[in-house]
């Protein structure tokens, strides 16, 4: 088969970008692979594997642009190869707007001089410098990227601290500020709900089931996932809830994490109860002593259900199961006895784990609740395994499976395919950032597997929820529809659809497993108050944003009627290690 | 050394020049270091066997018109003997457009800072058609030098003595309002220049022919005030050059086989790479076949904070960034994003009037990848045919690269 490939020479696209025009490229007709990469020596790799080697691929270099496709014909390879470089072009132009595309974050803030916030989508190892920029700049910062060593994160937040300013991040995927959603976020109503986050689908979670049961929210701060460890001490955390606990907005707060480094979360937890608001504590995982003006939740629904009571939002009613556990499990046939769980959402996976693990035993996965249940290979499922697709052995240069479900479909195929498989448990994430419209990628999937178990002579449980409100680009109530009538039993959240596949499976005599989560209690002295006066200005309204990184968060905001402008970021120096070492020397 | 307050003062030095013409004299006389057997030129050093078309033939024109030697022949073998020596214009606190060859009896501007009282000079601007700073050396070519010299050079001299100088910081103010960016476009600025000066030229005694011809070559050339604007950018340039831990950059020139730079803090040291070919427009019969890499001092413009980077003011010629104004006016705003600081006396109208960037910083070159934009002369790469188009330069990226480098090692970082 004709293999057709092009090298141009100094051409940085971000991997989103990159991603994109390659999925645009593979789905012409006669495609059949296409590559769309930077030419680093490990990308050069992956197009050998897959069969797209071509003359010049020796010769690029990483600040090189290639782009291959193979094809039952040359024309169709070519066709394939221009549709990409096409599809980059494209991007770049919505992207750009106006005539001039700044370069850099000073220039971006001439042209928008209102601006309060970086959101800022760089490769890791350059997320340092363009943080520090916008720090500079006296911008507060959203640091999507991961990847970013945690010195880095210590030392930004450092500088931020001390200026008062927000260093939402590293790694984090979601906030919400005054209404604008930042990175992937969903479109919740105004209320009078203030959220703290270091786990960025837990976030979106409690606050579309804040929507959901009524209320709303005023603003949503993400701190990345590693605030609460010990080396970084909850900086981002703790000056949210001040924050917050200054902002007339916002009557209730609600802290989000995975379990925190014991000494951190007594220091937060100290805060909180300091903080002269009430304050719904979800440490997933985690046993929380409650008290005073300190509520603990053991999920995400149980958070969301309290800030609302609090806030006099009224009863969202009990959290009643739609699906029948016992009529499903009577379904199964004898040999169907595991869990298999397909996770877009990283916390979502999470929260899962721990609600099961106590009902159901040991639950092997990539991001184990204990080292022991590691799922080794993660190619591969064995007894109860819950996956979390968006981790890094399934992510790397792919998209999210949040953005492309492709992978996902296909290990939904193969667990499908196992006759010991039960109870499939699936998320479906929505809100700007994600996919368009997940549901309808899902639906004939699951029909697909349906009925191939049901012509098998076997039944499969497949339930699921969706994280998202009416209001999101999607539309949950849509998305909900399309999925059931796919087969899926659609539960109102995420911890009712882990309850119901628990006792579906606890049905089937599936032993139980002694887990004791981690005690946490607050310190005997709530720690200092930082100096947040900058962020109260910034949750004062609607920010006007710099975005820097990945062009799809840019149109997302511009969707929403953000003020944004995107910087137009290339790698310093060209990527030169050499000379931007140099540079940062220079500059010091 | 902090190199941000270093930078500060070589800004301050660039917005605080005054460059004023105040005269016009043979270059032996006012050029420091100028003598009969000095040919200058253009851009970095260059050796004879390394000089392009263009070049070889201004030098060889500047031996003939010097009558250094007879014949074209003649002119080659003084030059590979030794018995005459190239030095750039730059080495002399000169400049000069395209080759930029500059001889001991040509008449040139001399531009003072009125503040300091440095000086720079600038050979006179010979117009259109064949002319020596695009290699040309014909019969005519020559003529029209010695009436440059005999009768256009002291008659300008004359009326810039009754007038007491001419302030070119002002004019350069006035033509970025008037549709110039002061480098390929000086239509409007060589209009003010003749106007200036044109009451003082009927008062400096010269007959009614030799007059008309004096007030017909400012009619019709549009380039006339091209090189006294570039010296009032190299007494600028000159007094920002020197500050210890500045990385700004203080000189770019081109000699047809090299781009160099200097940087302030980094003495008298050129970073070299080879020049490249302008990307532009081509006049009737001629594509970039037939250009020479990119030459000539009047990158002096650009490294002032005009030219290229005044685009935004120039519409007229705005086919040469691809064709629209607002693209006029992004390549301006690029500029912003490599330079120290803007200067106010030159505000640009389609910005709110806001002051050109000014002050080339090595590391934010580096840094962002952009390199200063160039609009630029083409010339064909063989001598005496001319200007063949018009178009967009960069220069090489490894010029900055190197006087990166060169500048942590002196710093010792």
């Amino acid at each position: 088969m004709p293999v057709v490939g092009i090298v141009r020479r100094s051409a940085y696209f971000d991997s989103v970008a990159l991603m994109l025009a390659q999925r645009e490229a593979r789905e012409l007709p006669g495609v059949e692979e296409a590559g769309v990469v930077m030419a680093t020596e490990a990308n050069k790799a992956l197009l050998r594997e897959g069969g797209l080697a071509f003359p010049d691929l020796d010769r690029a270099g990483p600040d090189d642009l290639v782009v291959a496709a193979r094809a039952a014909t040359l024309q169709q390879a070519e066709a394939a190869v221009a549709r990409a470089q096409e599809a980059l072009v494209r991007r770049r132009e919505t992207a750009g707007g106006g005539a001039y595309r700044p370069k850099t974050i000073a220039a971006a803030r001439r042209q928008l001089p209102q601006a309060r916030l970086a959101l800022v989508s760089v490769p890791g190892r350059f997320a340092r410098a363009v943080a520090a920029e916008a720090l500079d700049e006296g911008l507060h910062v959203l640091l999507f990227s991961d990847n970013v060593p945690l010195e880095h994160e210590i030392e930004l937040k450092a500088r931020s601290r001390a200026a008062g300013l927000l260093l939402m991040g590293p790694d984090c995927g979601t906030a919400i500020i005054a209404g604008a959603a930042l990175g992937f976020a969903n479109r919740v109503r105004a209320g009078r709900i203030g959220l703290v986050g270091a786990a960025g689908t837990g976030l979106q979670e409690v606050t579309s089931l804040i929507h959901r049961f009524g209320a709303g929210i005023t603003h949503a701060i993400g701190t990345g996932s590693r605030d609460l460890s010990e080396a970084v001490g909850g900086v981002t955390m703790l000056q949210g809830l001040r924050a917050l606990a200054l902002d007339p907005a916002t009557a209730v707060i609600v802290l989000v994490s995975k379990p925190p480094a014991p000494a951190v979360a007594a220091t937060v937890l100290a805060a909180a109860a300091a903080c002269g608001k009430p304050v719904v504590v979800a440490f997933l995982g985690a046993q929380v002593a409650a008290g005073g003006n300190v509520h603990a939740a053991v999920s995400l629904e149980d958070a969301a259900r309290q800030a609302v009571r609090l806030v006099g939002g009224g009863d969202p009613g009990p959290p009643a199961l739609r699906g029948l556990p016992a009529q499903e499990a009577a379904r199964l046939h004898a040999g169907a006895r595991y869990l298999r769980g397909l996770f877009s959402g990283g916390t979502l996976c999470y929260e899962t784990l721990v609600l099961l693990r106590p009902h159901i035993g040991p639950i092997y996965s990539n991001a184990p609740l204990v080292p022991e249940d590691v799922l080794d290979p993660v190619t591969r499922s064995r007894g109860h395994a819950v996956v979390d697709m968006g981790g890094d052995e399934f992510t790397q240069g792919r998209l999210h499976p949040m953005l492309d479900p492709t992978l996902r479909l296909q290990r939904l195929r193969q667990e499908a395919a196992d006759p010991e498989t039960a109870v499939i448990d699936l998320d479906v994430v929505l809100g700007y950032g994600a996919h368009p419209d997940p549901a309808t990628a899902l639906a004939p999937v699951l029909r697909e597997v349906r009925e191939a178990a049901r012509r098998a002579g076997r039944y499969l449980v497949v339930v699921g929820s969706v994280c998202g409100t009416d209001e999101d680009p999607q539309d949950a109530a849509a998305q909900r529809e399309v999925l059931a009538e796919a087969g899926m039993l659609v539960e109102d959240s995420n911890a009712r659809a882990a309850r119901l596949a628990g006792l579906v499976l606890e049905g089937r005599g599936a032993p139980r497993a002694a887990w004791t989560p981690s005690r946490v209690a607050p310190a005997a002295v709530p720690p200092p108050w930082p100096e947040v006066g900058p962020i109260a200005s910034l949750l004062a309204g609607r920010p006007a944003v710099i975005s820097v990184g990945l062009d799809l968060f840019t149109e997302s905001l511009q969707t929403q009627g953000v003020p944004v402008v995107a910087v137009d970021w290339r790698p310093p120096a060209g990527g030169k290690p050499h000379l931007m070492d140099l540079l940062d020397r220079l500059e010091a | 050394m902090d190199i941000n307050a270093a930078n500060q003062i070589a800004l301050d030095r660039i917005l605080g020049a005054q460059p004023a013409l105040v005269g016009v004299a043979p270059a032996r006389d006012v050029i420091p270091g100028m003598r009969p057997d000095l040919i200058l030129h253009a851009g970095p050093p260059v050796t004879w066997d390394r000089a392009s078309g263009p070049l070889r033939g201004a030098v060889i024109g500047g031996l003939l018109f010097e009558g250094l030697a007879a014949t074209e022949a003649e002119a080659v073998a003084l030059v590979e003997r030794g018995d005459v020596r190239l030095a750039p214009c730059h080495h002399h606190a000169a400049v000069g457009p395209m080759a930029g060859v500059t001889t001991a009896s040509m008449q040139v501007y001399v531009v003072e800072d009125r503040g300091s009282g440095a000086r720079a000079y600038s050979n006179l601007n010979e117009g259109y058609g064949k002319v020596l700073r695009y290699g040309a050396y014909a019969g005519d070519v020559l003529a029209r030098l010695r009436w440059m010299n005999d009768v256009l050079g002291p008659a300008v001299a004359d009326a810039l003595a009754r007038m007491g100088g001419l302030d070119l910081k002002s004019l350069i103010a006035q033509q970025l309002t008037m549709g110039d960016e002061g480098h390929n476009r000086n239509r409007a600025g060589s209009a003010l220049f003749g106007r200036l000066l044109a009451p003082h030229l009927a008062r400096v005694g010269l007959p009614a022919e030799a007059l008309e011809a004096v007030l017909r070559y400012f009619a019709d050339n549009d380039l006339a005030v091209l090189n006294p604007v570039m010296a009032a950018c190299k007494v600028t340039m000159d007094a920002a050059h020197g500050v210890a831990g500045s990385t700004v950059v203080t000189c770019m020139a081109r000699n047809g086989t090299d781009f160099g730079i200097r940087v302030s803090g980094l003495g008298d040291r050129w970073f070299v790479a080879p020049a490249e070919v302008p990307v532009g427009l081509y006049f009737p019969g001629f594509s970039a076949a037939d250009a020479n890499p990119d030459i000539g001092d009047s990158t002096i413009t650009e490294t002032a904070g005009i030219g290229a980077f005044a685009m935004a003011a120039a519409p007229a010629i705005v086919k040469f960034v691809g064709g629209t104004p607002a693209e006029a006016v992004a390549a301006t705003l690029e500029m912003y994003e490599i330079t120290v600081g803007e200067n106010p006396t030159f505000g640009l109208p389609p910005l709110d009037f806001r002051g050109t960037p000014t002050g080339i910083d090595i590391r934010k070159v580096v840094r962002t990848g952009l390199t200063p934009r160039v609009n630029t002369g083409i010339a064909h790469h063989r001598p005496g045919v001319g200007q063949i188009g018009a178009g967009l330069v960069r220069p090489p990226m490894a010029c900055f690269e190197q006087a990166v480098e060169a500048m942590a090692e002196a710093l010792g970082r």
